[in-house]
């Protein structure tokens, strides 16, 4: 993968020519590279750039000299605008006068509006994996990148999706105590079960990712979509991802067992298996539910209707009811959209790996309109969940 | 005695970039914009892991020049520098080796101390290298034109 699109000879011509001057460079006999800058005239038509002969310096002739233009520039206080550079090389001739005359042979380059920063810096993660390995190999030790343990935990784990699963999970509660059921002891429980299943979730979903090629496609990743991506900064191994997505589901399973021991249903025990299989399946063979375009369904299914109900039921001793199944509906809509949101900017590198989601399966326009729907029917879906609450009552 | 001329100095701790150039395997000449960072005897930049071509064209060929030549990246001055040298890359701890520059740099770039706060966003690109130069010459244009032939300082003593 190119950290940057190929520039051609010409294109970057054309590039130089928006800069106000161009750093005139070659290589001196003594083996030094010596600048200067000059103001330049390109003719595109002609694909040449001309320039005046520098005093007191000798520009070589049979030698390839650079010009570069350059607007990386930090601004004092708040960082980088409008970052660009270019690069042209090629032999100097004598032109008019004292000028020289360079027509380029290659070009090389960088625009941020073409190749925003943080695509630029994904689609070198190679360069720095060579580089590691590198010094590793020139050390006789391994070498890698680090982050801070907490640091480390929080993008790793993903945190923060956790409010995910707290909302639903502590809503199933609330309704079930509101209906007389409430037990301190299975409802922490429930509440760490449902954490840690959601964060073996996650895990899980970075390594099959990683296994199916879809987080190495992704060039595109924001601060909330494209896994973690800690396997393919080389924080994490794939092994030591794939032990600690193990590790999370085991202690998912054990205090999902110790419900069942404390109170168990058959419908706590469907609901557990359910929402396993699901979680699992989202990601991993033979399911692949994102790969084939259920991903969207999974997630409402998941953190709705399941986390509630699966909250509810532990709560009732069994016990089904209607209340906590609506109120689902909203939630299981509303964060299947910050899935669906995040899913914009992976569309590029999801399409790539074969992960059929909403947005790479429909164009702008119909991706808008879906969010739109589905934001009208999870308040409509609030709404009636409140009709509902009231119907009972009555 | 500086080992660099001091309008030279002036440029390089008020420079917000420069264009270091490094040598390819080629013999051609490949150009870098980066902050330069001067503590008064060598001049450093950093480079990340995520760009670490010039690292590797450094450590087969050291020798490389570092230019000054934007005048709004030095608040406004008009004259212009060049200075070659011989490199070193200084690689024993990427992770945080590079930042006993801070202070420099941040005195220069006080953003760098906000970006360096999002290393969980990025974590790879504050994975950096030091670039150490030993300035061995000097070429200085006063009025930043090309047309009138540069000042030439030799440093420590080298033959120009």
């Amino acid at each position: 993968m190119r950290p940057t699109p190929a520039v051609s000879p010409g294109d970057g011509l054309a590039k130089l020519a928006t800069y106000p001057y161009a750093v005139l460079t070659w290589v001196e006999p003594t083996g030094y590279p010596v600048s200067v800058a000059v103001e330049v005239e390109v003719d595109l038509a002609a694909g040449t750039v001309r320039f005046e002969r520098p005093a007191g310096l000798a520009v070589p002739m049979e030698r390839e000299i650079s010009l570069t233009g350059s607007h990386i520039r930090p601004q004092p206080g708040y960082g980088y605008d409008e970052r660009r550079h270019v690069t042209v090389w090629g032999h100097a001739q004598p032109a008019d006068g004292d000028r020289l005359a360079v027509t380029p042979s290659s070009a090389w380059g960088w625009d941020e509006a073409e190749v925003p920063f943080f695509e630029y810096s994904e689609r070198s993660i190679g360069k720095a994996r060579r580089y590691f390995d590198a010094l590793s190999r020139e050390r006789g030790t391994p070498v890698k990148p680090r982050l801070s343990l907490p640091f480390l935990v929080l993008r790793t784990t993903r945190l923060p999706f956790l409010s995910a699963t707290i909302v639903p999970v502590v809503l199933g509660i609330v309704i079930a105590a509101s209906h007389g059921f409430f037990d301190p002891l299975t409802a922490i429980l429930t509440v760490i079960g449902a954490c840690l299943v959601q964060l073996a979730i996650n895990v899980s979903n970075d390594v099959f990712d990683t296994a199916q090629g879809a987080d190495d496609a992704n060039v595109t990743p924001t601060r909330f979509s494209g896994g973690s991506r800690v396997i393919q900064y080389g924080l994490v191994s794939f092994r030591g991802m794939a032990a600690l997505g193990a590790g999370l589901y085991a202690g998912g399973a054990l205090v999902g067992l110790l419900l069942l021991a404390l109170r168990g249903s058959p419908a706590l025990l469907a609901i557990g298996v359910l929402g396993l299989i699901v979680g699992l399946g989202y990601t991993a063979p033979p399911l692949k539910l994102v790969y084939r375009g259920l991903g969207e369904f999974a997630v409402a299914l998941g953190f709705g209707p399941l986390m509630l109900l699966g909250a509810y039921v532990v709560q009732s001793g069994g016990m089904l009811a209607w209340e906590p199944f609506v109120a689902s509906i909203p939630v299981a809509l509303l964060v299947a959209l910050i899935l669906y949101v995040n899913e914009i900017p992976d569309r590029r590198g999801d399409a790539h790996a074969g992960k059929r989601t909403l947005p790479v399966r429909f164009g702008r326009q119909a991706v808008i309109a879906g969010y739109r729907i589905a934001v009208i029917a999870a308040y409509a879906a609030i709404v009636a969940s409140g009709n509902v609450e009231r119907t009972s009552r009555l | 005695m500086p080992p660099i001329p001091e309008p030279v100095e002036r440029l390089l701790e008020a420079a917000l970039v420069g264009e270091l150039t490094v040598v390819d395997g080629h013999g051609r000449p490949v150009t870098y914009p980066l902050i330069p960072l001067y503590d008064g005897e060598r001049i450093y930049l950093t480079s990340s892991a995520l760009f670490s071509r010039k690292l590797e064209h450094i450590r087969a060929n050291p020798k490389v020049s570092l230019s000054i030549t934007d005048p709004v990246a030095v608040g406004g001055a008009a004259d212009r520098a060049t200075i070659q040298g011989d490199a070193c890359v200084i690689e024993d701890d990427p992770h945080g080796g590079w930042e006993r520059l801070l202070p420099i740099w941040e005195a220069k770039e006080p953003a760098i101390v906000a970006f360096l706060k999002e290393r969980v966003a990025l974590p790879l690109f504050f994975e950096r290298a030091l670039i150490e130069i030993t300035p061995r010459r000097v070429l200085y244009w006063p009025d930043g034109n090309a047309g009138a032939v540069p000042r030439v300082d030799v440093v420590r003593g080298e033959a120009a």
